[in-house]
């Protein structure tokens, strides 16, 4: 019985953190900012979600299997971002700026 | 218990589709990675909702985990891809 409303609270957290990472995904005005809200905030949905199936399922050998998935998903999913965040910026992707750009920026040498 | 996951599969289905307007109207090729990221990330969960919903989740598990691992291996791949310098423009410096 616990461990069903446990399965509930933590299935709907999890969802709650996936909205709001995927309105992160769309309402933020950069690259860089859009990619803070899917690579934290979708890992730590994704995690509570598969913890709540783990208590659903209890002690067996497919919670044990979710578990690893959770391990992989904790390790990957940062990395990924991070991989596409380093591509962006190595390929002269400028992040938002709310200002007066200086002129001599535009020239650099070469 | 079973009509829990079934509108938690519901939600979820919903939930799938916002960041495939990123992936159609983003301005970079990075944003539509990214939201193709997303939306592998969030399928992976919906699979696993499913096992539990159809009572065979010992296969459904290996399906996610071989979709997990084809999900980074694909977004390594593509920032491999793009990982390159671009050209700058001088010409409109002295």
């Amino acid at each position: 019985m616990i461990a069903n409303v446990l399965s509930i609270l933590f299935s709907l957290l999890g969802g709650f953190f996936l909205l709001v990472g995927s309105l992160g995904l769309i309402r933020l005005p950069d690259f860089y900012s859009r990619n803070h809200a899917t690579g934290k905030s979708d890992t730590l949905g994704i995690m509570l979600v598969l913890l709540g199936f783990i208590f659903y399922e209890g002690l067996s050998l497919n919670s044990a299997k979710i578990l690893l998935i959770l391990i992989f998903v904790f390790l990957t999913n940062p990395t990924a971002t991070h991989a596409l965040t380093n591509a962006a910026y190595y390929s002269g992707l400028m992040p938002y700026f709310t200002g007066d750009k200086k002129e001599e920026e535009k020239c650099t040498s070469p | 218990m079973d009509s829990f996951f079934l509108y938690f599969t519901l939600i979820l289905t919903v939930i799938i589709f916002i960041p495939l307007i990123r992936v159609i109207k983003g301005p970079t090729i990075f944003d539509r990675m990214l939201g193709v990221g997303a939306i592998g990330t969030k399928t992976m969960v919906l699979i696993l909702a499913f096992g539990i919903l159809y009572n065979r989740l010992d296969m459904f598990i290996d399906i996610t985990l071989a979709y997990a691992v084809l999900n980074f291996i694909g977004t390594i791949a593509i920032a491999k891809f793009l990982h390159v310098r671009k050209v700058k423009d001088d010409s409109q410096c002295p």
